[in-house]
This record gives C-alpha cells, sequence and structure tokens, in this order.
C-alpha cells in the first residue's frame, strides 16, 4: 500500500489530499493540467516537499510529525518525466549503469537483459542519446528507471510528448511492465485514453484535490464525474477471449469474473489465443438502447441488462444511462428526449446494444 | 632571447597555472552556487565577482596594497602567522591574480552550469546519486566547454595582467616581474627591439590561445562531448 498525505499550498490552489494507492498494479493520478498530478508525483519523488507523510509499506519516506524526510536518493524509487532526463554525456549502456551501478548488489531483483529485453532497446545500447527518436528515448529513461529494481515506479504523462505514432510504440512496453515485474505504478496523465489502456487503479483530480478514487472499472462507470463527460466516456472492463468467428475475422469477449460471465460481445479478431485476459472499452456514444430486442439491425452486440442510473450529460440534449448486465455496468449515451420516449426508469429491463467494442490487450 | 626574458616567461606562466588551479577549486563552488541559487544574496555575490571587470587595476592594487601591508589587517594576520608581509613577492600577486580574474572563471562556470536542466540533475537523484554524486558525475562532466573556457580565460587573463601587479608586485626579476610588466619596463627604456621580442610572443600566444579556445569547445567536438540540444 502507497499512502501519502499531501498538503501544499499552490497559485491558485492548495494541494490537499489523502491518497491510498494498492501496491501492485498501475494507478493512475488522472485530471486537468494544472490539477496538481505532477506535484504529488515529484512529492511522492521528494523533489518536491510537501507537507504531510508518505509511506510505502512498512517503508516511510516522509513523516512531518517523527521528523522524517529521506532524500530522494536514498528512496527506491524510479521516476521518468515526459521530456526525455537521459544523461547526453553517456551512451545508452552508460545511462541504463547510472543508477543500476548505484545500489547494492543484493538490492539488484530486476536483471539489466530483461528490462532491455522487456522493453526492445537492445540494438540501441551504443547510441547517444541525441540520436535516438522521441519514443526510443522514454523507452531507455525508463529501462534507466527500471534497471535500479525500484519498489515503486512513477509516471510522469511519459508518452505526452510524442506523437500518436510514437505513442502507440510505447504503449505495448507499459502493457508489458506490470505483468512481467511486480513493480506497482503510478502514472499521471490527463489522456483518458492511456488511462484505460493502462490503470487498474484510478484516482481523479482536480484543484488539487481527490475527486473520485476507485479501480477503474467503478471509476469509469460513474455517471457523476468528469470521465463521464466527453467523447472518452464509458466503462472499461476485463474480458477473456472466448471464441474466434474466423471467416468473419471476429472473436467473441466473455466479459466478466472469472466463472461468473456477465455477457459475451463480438470484437475484431486480433489474433489472441482463447483464455487471453484481455481489456474491452464500450465507449458511451456506441452504446444505445432498446425496449426489446432489435431484429434487422446492424448491431451484432446486444445485452440484456436493467437500467440503474440515468443522469444528465454535459449538454442539455443528452443523457447518460448506466445498465447493469450481470454484475458489469454498460453506459450509454442517449438523447433526452430518446430516453424520454423509451419511458426509462431505474430497474427497467433493458437492450444494451453495442455498436464498437474496443479491445485492450 | 636573454635568459632574463626566459625567467619573465617561466614567472608568468609560474603565476598564470597557480592562479588558474586556485582558482579553478575556489570558483567551481562559486559558480555553482551562483547558478543553482535562489538566494537574495545571489546579485551580491555576483556583483563581488563581476567588480574587476568595471574595476580599474589600479584601484583593486591599490586597496590591496593597503589590505595586506604591513598596517592593513590581511598584512597584520601574515605577519601573525609568521608569513611575512605579501606585497612585493609571489604569493602576494598569486592572491591579487586570484581576485582579478576571477570573474574570468567564475562566469563561463556559471554559465555551463546554468545551461545544464534541472530534470537532468534530479533525473539522477531517482537514480540514487547523492548531492555530491550528481555534481561529480552529471554537472562537471556536462559543464566541460565551461571548464575549458574558463581554465583558459583564467591563464591568459593572468599572463595579460599589468595594474595590479605593478600596484603590489613591483618590478623583481625572478620574483614579480612578470611579462606585461617587463615589456613596460623595455619601452620606458627605450629598448624597443627588447620590447618587441616579448609583444609579439604575447600576441602569438593570445591568438594560439583562442584559437584553440574555439577549437576545443566548438559544437560535435570530442572535448565539448556532443552536447544534446535541450528543448
Amino acid at each position: 500500500m502507497i499512502t501519502a498525505t499531501l498538503r501544499l499550498p499552490r497559485e491558485g490552489f492548495t494541494l490537499d489530499m489523502d491518497l491510498a494507492l494498492p501496491a501492485r498494479g498501475v494507478s493512475a493520478l488522472f485530471g486537468p493540467s494544472g490539477c496538481g498530478k505532477t506535484t504529488v508525483l515529484r512529492a511522492l519523488a521528494g523533489l518536491e516537499r510537501a507537507a504531510g507523510r508518505i509511506a510505502l509499506d512498512d517503508d516511510v519516506w516522509q513523516d512531518d510529525a517523527q521528523r522524517v524526510f529521506v532524500p530522494t536518493h536514498r528512496r527506491a524509487l524510479g521516476y521518468v518525466i515526459q521530456e526525455s532526463a537521459l544523461f547526453p554525456h553517456l551512451d545508452v549502456r552508460r545511462n541504463l549503469d547510472y543508477g543500476r551501478r548505484r545500489i547494492a548488489a543484493s538490492q539488484q531483483l530486476v536483471q539489466l537483459d530483461q528490462v532491455v529485453e522487456l522493453l526492445g532497446i537492445g540494438a540501441l545500447m551504443a547510441r547517444r542519446p541525441d540520436t535516438l527518436s522521441g519514443g526510443e528515448r522514454q523507452r531507455v529513461a525508463i529501462a534507466r528507471a527500471l534497471a535500479t529494481s525500484p519498489r515503486l515506479l512513477l509516471l510522469d504523462e511519459p508518452l505526452a510528448a510524442l506523437d500518436a505514432a510514437r505513442k502507440a510504440e510505447v504503449l505495448p512496453y507499459l502493457d508489458r511492465l506490470h505483468e512481467e515485474l511486480a513493480i506497482p505504478i503510478v502514472y499521471v496523465s490527463h489522456a483518458i485514453e492511456e488511462v484505460a489502456r493502462l490503470a487498474h487503479h484510478l484516482v481523479l483530480m482536480d484543484a488539487g484535490r481527490v475527486v473520485a478514487a476507485g479501480s477503474l472499472a467503478d471509476v469509469m462507470a460513474r455517471l457523476d464525474l468528469p470521465t463521464a463527460r466527453g467523447e472518452g466516456a464509458g466503462v472499461v472492463l476485463d474480458a477473456v477471449v472466448a471464441e474466434h468467428d474466423a471467416p468473419w475475422q471476429l472473436a467473441r469477449m466473455e466479459v466478466g469474473q472469472p466463472g461468473a460471465v456477465d455477457f459475451s460481445v463480438w470484437a475484431r479478431d486480433q489474433g489472441l489465443p482463447i483464455g487471453h485476459a484481455v481489456r474491452v472499452r464500450l465507449l458511451a456514444r456506441d452504446v444505445s438502447i432498446a425496449r426489446a430486442p432489435q431484429t434487422g439491425t446492424s448491431i451484432g452486440n446486444q445485452l440484456r441488462g436493467t437500467v440503474e442510473q440515468i443522469a444528465d450529460d454535459e449538454h442539455p440534449s443528452l443523457a447518460l444511462v448506466r445498465v447493469r448486465v450481470g454484475a458489469s455496468p454498460v453506459v450509454a449515451r442517449l438523447t433526452r428526449r430518446s430516453a424520454h420516449a423509451l419511458e426509462l426508469q431505474p430497474g427497467m429491463p433493458v437492450w444494451a446494444q453495442v455498436k464498437t467494442v474496443a479491445l485492450m490487450e | 632571447m636573454t635568459p632574463a626574458d626566459w625567467t619573465t616567461v617561466r614567472l608568468t606562466a609560474q603565476l598564470a597555472a597557480v592562479t588558474t588551479v586556485l582558482l579553478l577549486l575556489a570558483g567551481t563552488p562559486v559558480a555553482w552556487w551562483l547558478a543553482r541559487t535562489r538566494s537574495a544574496a545571489k546579485p551580491v555575490v555576483a556583483s563581488l565577482v563581476a567588480m574587476p571587470l568595471v574595476l580599474p587595476p589600479s584601484v583593486l592594487g591599490f586597496y590591496l596594497l593597503l589590505l595586506m601591508g604591513p598596517q592593513g589587517p590581511v598584512g597584520q594576520f601574515t605577519q601573525a602567522l609568521g608569513l611575512g608581509r605579501l606585497p612585493f613577492t609571489f604569493a602576494g600577486l598569486v592572491v591579487a591574480s586570484v581576485l582579478y580574474s576571477m570573474p574570468f572563471v567564475v562566469q563561463p562556470l556559471q554559465q555551463a552550469f546554468e545551461a545544464i536542466p534541472e530534470r537532468v540533475l534530479e533525473a539522477a537523484a531517482t537514480l540514487r546519486a547523492s548531492p555530491w554524486d550528481r555534481f561529480f558525475s552529471v554537472a562537471l562532466p556536462l559543464a566541460r566547454p565551461g571548464l575549458v573556457t574558463a581554465s583558459v580565460l583564467g591563464f591568459a587573463h593572468t599572463v595579460g595582467e599589468f595594474g595590479v601587479v605593478l600596484m603590489i608586485g613591483g618590478n623583481i626579476p625572478g620574483q614579480t616581474r612578470v611579462l606585461s610588466v617587463a615589456i613596460y619596463g623595455h619601452v620606458e627604456a627605450l629598448e624597443f627591439a627588447d620590447a618587441h621580442r616579448l609583444a609579439a610572443g604575447m600576441v602569438i600566444f593570445a591568438m594560439v590561445v583562442l584559437v584553440t579556445l574555439y577549437v576545443v569547445n566548438r559544437p560535435g567536438s570530442v572535448a565539448a562531448g556532443k552536447r544534446t540540444t535541450d528543448r
């Protein structure tokens, strides 16, 4: 468990928050620019001095009550920021060695070979940082941080300075990190797509405060939060590849917990084997609602569920409807006129029609 | 070149070398502090360092003479320590040269340190490097062009100093007669041929120094290291 109580006056607001993040998986700090996300991360790293207490399990990094403040270089953490902070005077190999050489051999739990392989930088070892592309630089920076076998990896918008193609290049490596290394990650981002893809735990921030915190699926299913606004609104659910329909290049995903499948959806077959765990993202704008199962429609995914909550969306013409399918939530964005015409009420059985399912490995 | 000329050249080189080494040792921490501090004292310290740039050398020399003389506080201190008096000695010249050449060493170093992005030093901290470690493993290597400039300018400027030397060093052969004073002496005595020998040598020396400096610190040169253009 990563616990942090932080208080720091900033221009325009005061950072004031209690954080409790799981010591495994990816925790995302998500919020608009300037809401204090980076400050939280810098405080965790000891680069900024907020008042309060910071502990990673029993390892206390800061406790003002006990007058404890462990300086950055004695905290077992890795820290990667948006802009490359590689050492320009060292080649990639010596950048990677920089931190690794500064920890005791008994602390070297992560093998350098493994990190190099994991981030696909084996061919770059003799290169100078200024000859690397932006994506390569970020991968080297992440590898350099991991090579110190940190107990916590802090990533501050590591993809923000990259264009879409470079982002797509780095994202799969980030995906693999928590699967292959048991190092918890705190990930700061203002891009909901990255959060939906990577995070397990989500902390929503605004003006220095925590607006909501919880599992990604739970927070994304809430209709009262900023995440339910905009084009990125929608649920993110765990699923397993269950069936291939080879002639049509489709694959069936079973959504739910192991042994308790809530529903199946068909998505584009990406060649993943049966039994492979995936994440599916159902955007609210791609979900519509019907009172009865439809025939003569192009939509192949029709899920039977119960209306749980109806809320106003940002624009007065729109409403958000959460439908519970088994134990899993699905959020639909409708016009209020449609919601009115269907006479939608909590508890009402309906069919959620899902047009597109985005698959995230 | 007469043996007396060689003595003068050797003494001048010695003075410049000792001064440069002392200045690098003393000036580096000052430059680092000036580059990184947010202290309100920064403008004052920066001004003190820059004083010799605007002050007439004779003024600096005059006050140093008073300070280090038998009645001056520094003079009384050195006498109490049994070191004797500093004016008209080689040690006195070193003290004066260190002060006089200070800005030529501190300012290039300060600029080099200021050019190092904070995030690179922070990255070093997150990679377990202590403050000293960060300074020696990241800051100094990245400031290498500044170090080269500072050394060359410090040395060359000390070789060329005249007013301060005259005020507190005089013209004692083998002890305080440096090149610039010797040339002055030759000219005063209308020994133009002797003056030419030394003066032309100085012109060549200055040219060699500057060309070396620009070659060594050329972007992309080995000594400058391949600095990325940090955005």
